[in-house]
């Protein structure tokens, strides 16, 4: 008896041992120690050939080169009107699939908008180039109908980076808000109107309230993927497009100047993280509840 | 607001017309990709100069190299493929040993381990490549200098862009299967021991096929993000370029209509892959 | 004990000075117990009273700390549950869902390597015992409550267990599929021969399917029993109160005659009631009478007939008409006690009011008297 208890004792902690394993290498070998190592490396200076120092240079180049600035403060601005705007535009349709569709033209509608990102990012960035270059569908279309004086150019402008970021984004938003108005109870709302709320109050007293760990999450995810976006800023921005992701990849791919990549790297991981933090504190919202909503 | 409350006109017209604009929205980019892979003109652009399969079997001769000619874009599909695969397979097993950590097994620092394996998900896409491209540069530079080892994996290549990929796919197929062991109902298994069942027999006739539908999902969605990623992968890519780094720089060059072809093909692709997971649930809901 | 083996065999289940402790509590408390071959055995309790601890230590999922449990005459420590000769119908019944009716029934044959067409021949010989044949092929969320009932049995018995054990199997079922399921499970346990032991928190499933009951409380047994010794002879004023409807006073003993005892309850009323187990005069005491023990009369006439009985006033507080179980409340007048009385069949107290004055009665032979048990009890 004792010895058969000790054996599965063992045989306990082996399974315990295996299934750590493969968590604790992946976590530690591909997030924890790259990010530590890159935090090193931001933190440090070539000051020969392989030889480095201990140095604030990287973020003081940061702060003193007022582009890097520009650029920074420009993304994260960009990336929260994108965020606004998908959540104005999500939540409609949200609504429209849990409360306002009957039977099974909800799940058909919730489908039907899933299915754009069922395709890759490159390919709708694609049709939107199609779509709004000077010699693209839209400007000959707007042209065609007298509206504008021949076809204008309808790229490379912050409003279509918007458009490209809201699009992408959407169904990060959609999902969760989907989720959390599916679990609202329709008899509160009836019973909030036979109370004799006016609709805005309802949405605000009612919705919003139960909804709000939905919109959290969407939120979080929207801004954080849009801040750490690349294809649809540079694409449908062009040259103009001054996102801070690019002015990591120069830095790391073209430049090779990998202590100044890495401490951008660090200023947008710690801005994402701000949002994310902000947004939970300000909806009072749980990070594990938040992302197992996602 | 619902349908039990009156809803004056405008409301009931402004949400149509909401939902239609709505539509129109999300599908016109893809139509217009679909459109003009057949359209024959050597810009993916209007106006409409008929109808042309050029941008899939054209080669050479004909001046337009279609898809099913064009070698780089056919190897880039390939590579995308085989990095979907890899990271397919690493991250539903190794996700599904972490859902049996999290779900079965009791040890210190359990919360913190289960809050860490949630973190990837909320670093952008850009940071975990050069972070994980850092890394494994200095890991390979380490055994290069010191016992003149050349880890060659570890430099940009297909195996870093696995890795890079898998870092935060594997999150979510945790998430996912995790999410499904928890709704388990432990009895099954002590009525499987109680009917004479061994462990690995319970696991495999009860926990797993129970498991199942977790299973091809993450599988499912860990194959589509891998195949679709771009923000590691561009961070991470060597000298074999999967699809979307391909794309992304024929985009930037002023492409052909045969990247709406290729696009096509992708759609029609996810298309398939989506309707036979939709068979599957409907099968298992008849 | 009293569950006597038949014909000398050894009983199929012995439990013998079984002790379970969880962190803060005894779960299972110091208890022994027989199951004789072929008898059905109800194991009764209030929800936390250890039973389902028991249940699982018979079936292995927990070992017991010290004690014995031995199922055929063998001895069960360190042996897992997949090996034991004992096979459970669970609460939930914990069908697998992923698979269908008959390999439902055959997976425990399946597990033993039995031949795949022996095991489907065996599987569909079982459900047509069950009265399920034919439906095999079903999906196990086809079947209705019962149907789920006596798949989760026959899935258990076609492995041919020494002891089939039942966790509240009909807990999930309603009123009156309870009703006929209990019935049913009463003609398989016959029809197949096999030992159950089953566990429940409802006195009336326990009293009609069981040849003994144990009744459980706290993590021991209060008293073991056949239905009708529970019923009749409650060793304990916990039984008494747990077993079937009483109406319970607690007061304190003014006398104590032999086997009589005067009463005068706490809330001011003075009855009489049979000894049980020792009671001292002055002592604080708990007693039970039976609502079918009392009689009630329109006057004090009618109970004339009943000897040696006190009658009592009362004023009828409200009447619970239930067909057969039709009762009325009653207030005793000088102590407002709320007092349960049956009423006979006949119907002829159908016509009763509230606020109407009666008079009613009780055999003091069938009421009883125990020593008040401990403030906590």
């Amino acid at each position: 008896m004792l010895e058969a208890t000790a054996t599965a004792d063992w045989h306990r902690r082996l399974m315990l041992g295996l299934l750590l394993a493969p968590a604790l290498l992946w976590l530690f070998a591909l997030i924890v120690l790259p990010h530590l190592d890159l935090a090193l490396l931001s933190f440090r200076e070539p000051v020969a050939p392989r030889v480095y120092q201990p140095s604030l240079a990287q973020y003081r180049t940061f702060f003193t080169e007022p582009l890097y600035w520009h650029v920074f403060v420009r993304t994260a601005t960009l990336s929260a009107i994108a965020t606004a705007l998908t959540l104005l535009i999500a939540f409609p349709v949200a609504w429209t699939i849990t409360k306002l569709a009957r039977g099974r033209m909800g799940a058909l509608l919730f489908v039907v908008c899933l299915i754009p990102f069922w395709v890759s990012e490159t390919v709708r960035t694609l049709g939107w180039m199609i779509l709004l270059r000077e010699s693209g569908v839209l400007p000959g279309l707007l042209a065609h109908l007298g509206l504008t004086n021949g076809p204008v150019e309808l790229l490379y402008h912050d409003a279509t980076i918007l458009v490209g970021l809201v699009y992408t984004s959407l169904l990060f938003m959609v999902v969760p808000l989907v989720g959390s108005l599916e679990s609202l109870d329709n008899s509160l709302i009836e019973a909030a109107y036979d109370l004799g709320s006016s609709g805005f109050a309802i949405l605000r007293k009612i919705v919003i309230p139960h909804a709000a760990p939905g919109i959290t999450a969407g939120c979080i995810v929207v801004f954080m993927l849009t801040l750490g976006n690349y294809l649809t800023p540079t694409l449908l921005g062009g040259k103009n497009s001054l996102w801070f992701t690019e002015q990591i990849y120069s830095q790391f791919i073209t430049r090779f100047n990998w202590e100044q990549g890495a401490a951008f790297g660090f200023l947008l991981l710690a801005l994402s993280t701000a949002m994310v933090w902000l947004g939970l504190k300000l909806s009072g919202q749980r990070f594990s509840d938040v992302m197992r909503r996602t | 607001m619902i349908p039990s409350l009156p809803r004056p006109f405008w409301l009931r017209a402004s949400t149509a017309a909401f939902l239609v604009a709505f539509l129109i929205f999300l599908f016109l980019p893809l139509v217009v990709v679909a459109v003009f892979a057949f359209n024959n003109a050597n810009y993916p652009a209007p106006p409409w100069n008929g109808f042309t399969l050029d941008w899939f079997l054209g080669n050479e001769s004909l001046g337009r190299v279609g898809l099913f000619k064009d070698s780089q874009l056919l190897a880039s599909i390939w590579t995308s493929f085989v990095v979907a695969c890899w990271v397919t397979v690493l991250s539903v097993v190794v996700g599904t040993a972490n859902a049996f950590l999290m779900e079965r097994a009791k040890f210190p620092g359990k919360g913190a381990l289960s809050m860490l394996m949630l973190v990837p998900l909320v670093i952008p896409g850009v940071i975990l490549g050069i972070s994980i491209l850092a890394f494994a540069s200095r890991v390979a530079d380490f055994a290069s200098d010191v016992f003149g080892l050349e880890l060659d994996f570890l430099r940009p290549g297909l195996p870093l862009v696995v890795l890079g990929q898998f870092s935060y796919i594997v999150a979510i197929a945790t998430l996912t299967i995790s999410a499904r062991l928890k709704r388990f109902d432990r009895t099954l298994e002590d009525a499987a021991l109680n009917l004479g069942a061994t462990q690995p027999a319970v696991l495999r006739t009860i926990t797993l096929p129970y498991l199942r539908p977790a299973l091809i999902g993450s599988a499912a969605i860990a194959f589509l993000m891998s195949f679709e990623n771009f923000n590691t992968t561009l961070m991470l890519v060597g000298a074999d370029s999967p699809l979307t780094i391909m794309m992304y720089g024929r985009m930037r060059e002023g492409a052909t209509p045969v990247l709406n072809a290729v696009s096509l093909f992708l759609m029609v692709a996810s298309a398939l892959l989506a309707l036979t997971l939709m068979r599957r649930n409907d099968r298992k809901d008849a | 004990m009293a569950a006597v083996s038949a014909a000398g065999a050894p009983p199929d289940l012995e439990a013998r000075g079984v002790v379970k402790r969880f962190a803060d509590h005894v779960a299972v408390d110091n208890v022994s117990f027989n199951v004789a071959r072929g008898s059905f055995f109800s194991i009764l309790g209030p929800s936390g009273c250890g039973k389902t601890t028991l249940l699982r230590m018979i079936a292995g999922f927990i070992a017991p700390d010290t004690g014995d449990i031995q199922i055929g005459g063998r001895s069960m420590a360190g042996v897992a549950p997949n090996r034991r000769p004992v096979n459970m119908v669970f609460q939930h019944l914990a069908l697998f869902p992923m698979m269908n009716v008959a390999e439902n029934v055959a997976f425990g044959l399946a597990r033993r390597g039995v031949a795949r067409v022996e095991r489907n021949r065996k599987a569909e010989a079982m459900l047509e015992r069950v009265g399920l044949g034919g439906a095999g092929a079903k999906r196990v969320d086809e079947l209705s409550g019962g149907q789920r009932q006596r798949v989760a049995i026959a899935r258990s018995l076609v492995l041919e267990p020494t002891l089939l054990l039942l966790d509240e199997p009909l807990g999930a079922l309603d009123l009156k599929l309870r009703e006929h399921m209990k019935i049913e499970l009463k003609q398989l346990q016959s029809a197949f021969g096999t030992t159950f032991v089953y566990i429940t928190h409802d006195q009336s499933e326990a009293l009609v399917l069981s040849d003994h009951v144990g009744v459980m409380n706290r993590g021991h047994f209060e008293q073991l029993g056949t239905p009708q010794e529970l019923y009749y002879a409650p060793a304990t004023p916990f039984v008494a109160a747990f077993v079937g409807a009483n109406n319970r006073m607690t007061g304190k003993a003014s006398a104590v005659n032999g086997e009589m005892v005067e009463v005068a309850t706490d809330s001011g009323w003075q009855i009489r009631a049979r000894r049980n187990g020792p009671v001292t005069a002055g002592s604080m005491v708990e007693a039970f009478v039976r609502p079918e023990a009392a009689t009630i009369g329109r006057t004090s006439a009618d109970l004339a007939a009943l000897p040696g009985q006190m009658v009592h006033a009362g004023e009828v507080e409200s009447l619970l008409f239930d067909g057969a179980n039709s009762a009325v409340l009653v207030r005793e007048v000088t102590s407002r006690f709320e007092f349960r009385i049956a009423l006979p069949q006949t119907g002829r107290y159908a016509d009763l009011k509230v606020g109407e004055r009666i008079a009613f009665s009780f055999d003091p032979e069938r009421a009883a008297c125990f020593a008040a048990r401990a403030a906590h009890a």
